[in-house]
């Protein structure tokens, strides 16, 4: 059935509100007849009542802590942080305590969290409603990260995430929403550490996520044109890291352009980049180049906002001067 | 409220094995047979007994960096503890959370904290856990004073009041932030409580049965669905911030004063309601503490370290890719 991102995560979320009645939803405005922002949790209150799904006041780290300590015992809840730029007010309850109770209590505690988060630019949000910041996330041990790129991988990766026993950070980006593609009927999981080729080719590996991995696949389909064969590989979890998808591709092409919308420093890009220089050495016909965003906040002006963002064009310069070396 | 004398025990027990199992760290403390920083909790002892004392397995506390009395009035075995507090494979985090970090899950002991004001909106959430599954169960955070300036507990306060939780936070109010002076006069604290629309009470921390009512009338209220409850429980500290710290910051006499004045346990004793506690049962407890502290000690000082395959264990329940 053909859906877009949007559907496809409020359809996980009813499908695993109504497989497990440990599972509720809460944040703020999630419980509106809109269901907030986005529309991502409509329907939901209606179906499974107010007591699992829950408005809560503006209040991030009490959302995102509590959501953790119900996790502790024995519920398993989806929380939404609206944007992921509000992990400056709630990050210690994620850093410190939620990422932390299995190792720091020697392997008595499971929390089954996921934090539900939107990302990215591209909507002329500015500054404070734009950032990627998933690669922070990725960086602490003891939580996952998640960034689906399509329909069919957000549902499946969604219901993954809500049936694990560690803490998830599933990161939706703004921008794509409205994007559609065939999501399978019935029930299914997609596990975690398994990249999704979005496009086979042999002579360069782009990898990308979010929405990045669609900009790839335009610059892939654009070069397809030109007698280039690009491989796209979308990681679609950052932690874990799918790492022997990406080095098979190397060995197979021996050109590597990372894509990531993220700012450059310590970013998935400069992650990707150095895993292949570290694993991958031998592969390498060429430097590997990072595309990502300049090392600046998002401006909110469209004009500006549009240069922050690495575009097609970028991905395909990038793809040119990696072949020409 | 009559207390059987079972009742008594129990509580006496509890507030003198807190009180000698940190005597006796601090003295391991000091020769360095137990690594990091320990905080110890002594005068106050009567807050955390009193404050568990109606609680079970099935109910939840978040504690603090001062947890070590928490942890014993959950009910968290002694030896069990001193194996966590000496960073040793059996102790109840296999050594990787220690002092600051030790928890109990068994006990609904969700954790001592490292960090000041952590633990209110994990309480939140285990209160929420009983909320929804009607289970008449019920979550307590300890908070110190200082923690009590924090966002996280004015956000806990709130979100316990909206979502009507089952949900006491025990205001710890030792007069002293880390080094400085707690400037608030002693109620300032729980009156905050008032202004979320929580009912809050203050008590005299160092006073069992007084501590105990407050306790019982909060949890019963929570347990029945009337939502929280704030208290403020006024207890001088002892010692100082961390061991070691030399407290330049306080008056000598007052110290001196708060000291004696404060100690719960002549007081408990002296209470008439604690008149079936009698000398004979007094000593054999008192007995039977001391062995079982020498017995978890010498246990703890021969436990074997972690081994160094425990530095990636327990990261996640699974990950899917390598930890290096």
């Amino acid at each position: 059935m053909r859906m877009s991102i949007r559907e496809a995560i409020n359809q996980a979320l009813h499908e695993e509100m109504a497989r497990d009645e440990r599972v509720i939803v809460m944040g703020e405005d999630v419980a509106s007849d809109q269901g907030g922002v986005y529309g991502i949790t409509a329907g939901l209150p209606q179906k499974f009542g107010l007591e699992r799904v829950i408005d809560t006041p503006i209040t991030e780290s009490v959302i995102v802590g509590a959501a953790g300590g119900a996790a502790l015992t024995g519920l398993r809840p989806v929380a939404e942080l609206m944007f992921v730029d509000f992990l400056g007010v709630c990050l210690d309850q994620l850093l410190n305590q939620i990422a932390k109770f299995r190792y720091m209590f020697g392997g008595q505690a499971r929390t089954p969290v996921v934090i539900r988060t939107m990302i990215g630019a591209g909507m002329g949000t500015g500054p404070q409603h734009s950032q990627i910041l998933y690669p922070l996330l990725a960086a602490i041990p003891g939580i996952k990260v998640v960034v689906p790129s399509n329909a069919a991988d957000a549902k499946g990766l969604l219901a993954e995430a809500i049936r694990q026993d560690d803490p998830v950070v599933f990161c939706e980006h703004k921008a794509i929403y409205t994007e559609e593609c065939e999501v399978p009927e019935g029930d299914y999981v997609i596990p975690f550490g398994q990249a999704r080729t979005v496009v086979e080719g042999s002579d360069i590996t782009v990898v990308a996520m979010s929405r990045m991995a669609i900009f790839a696949e335009q610059a892939a389909k654009q070069l397809a044109g030109e007698g280039i064969s690009v491989e796209v590989i979308d990681p679609r979890t950052l932690s874990p890291l799918d790492e022997g998808s990406i080095l098979n591709s190397l060995a197979k092409t021996g050109r590597l352009v990372v894509v990531d919308e993220a700012n450059p420093i310590c970013s998935m890009a400069s992650e990707v980049a150095g895993i292949a220089v570290e694993r991958g050495f031998d592969y390498l016909d060429a430097p590997v180049r990072r595309v990502t965003a300049p090392h600046t906040p998002v401006p909110a002006t469209p004009c500006l906002e549009a240069q922050y963002v690495p575009s097609v064009e970028d991905i395909v310069a990038a793809i040119k001067t990696t072949l020409d070396y | 409220m009559e207390y059987t004398k079972e009742t008594l025990a129990k509580a006496y027990r509890l507030m003198k094995s807190i009180r000698e199992f940190e005597e006796r760290m601090r003295s391991e403390y000091q020769q360095g047979k137990f690594p990091g920083f320990i905080h110890i909790y002594r005068n106050q002892e009567a807050i955390a007994v009193a404050a568990c004392l109606d609680m079970n397995d099935g109910d939840y506390i978040a504690s603090t960096h001062r947890g070590h009395g928490h942890c014993i009035a959950k009910g968290c075995d002694l030896e069990g503890m001193m194996l966590e507090l000496a960073c040793k494979e059996d102790g109840f985090c296999n050594g990787k959370g220690g002092s600051m970090h030790i928890a109990d899950m068994s006990k609904g002991m969700l954790g001592a904290n490292a960090i000041v004001g952590g633990g209110p909106p994990i309480a939140a959430g285990a209160a929420l856990t009983a909320k929804t599954l009607k289970n008449r169960g019920v979550s307590m955070a300890f908070i110190g004073d200082g923690a009590s300036d924090q966002g996280t507990v004015a956000e806990s306060l709130n979100l316990a009041v909206v979502l009507k939780l089952p949900m006491i936070f025990m205001y710890e109010n030792n007069f002293y932030a880390e080094f400085t002076r707690n400037p608030k006069p002693n109620g300032r604290i729980a009156e905050r409580a008032g202004a979320y629309g929580m009912p809050s009470v203050v008590v005299d921390g160092s006073d069992f049965f007084a501590m105990h009512a407050a306790c019982s009338e909060a949890i019963t209220r929570a347990r029945d669905g009337g939502g929280p409850t704030a208290i403020e429980a006024l207890s001088a500290r002892y010692y100082g911030h961390f061991e070691g710290d030399a407290q330049a910051y306080r008056d000598t006499e007052e110290m001196q004063r708060q000291r004696i004045e404060g100690d719960p346990l002549p007081r408990f004793l002296a209470d008439p309601r604690a008149g079936a506690l009698d000398q004979d049962t007094i000593q054999a407890i008192d007995a039977q503490i001391q062995e079982d502290l020498d017995k978890a000690v010498e246990r703890a000082l021969a436990a074997d370290d972690p081994t160094p395959d425990k530095l990636f264990t327990n990261v996640y329940v699974n990950y899917e890719g390598e930890l290096r």
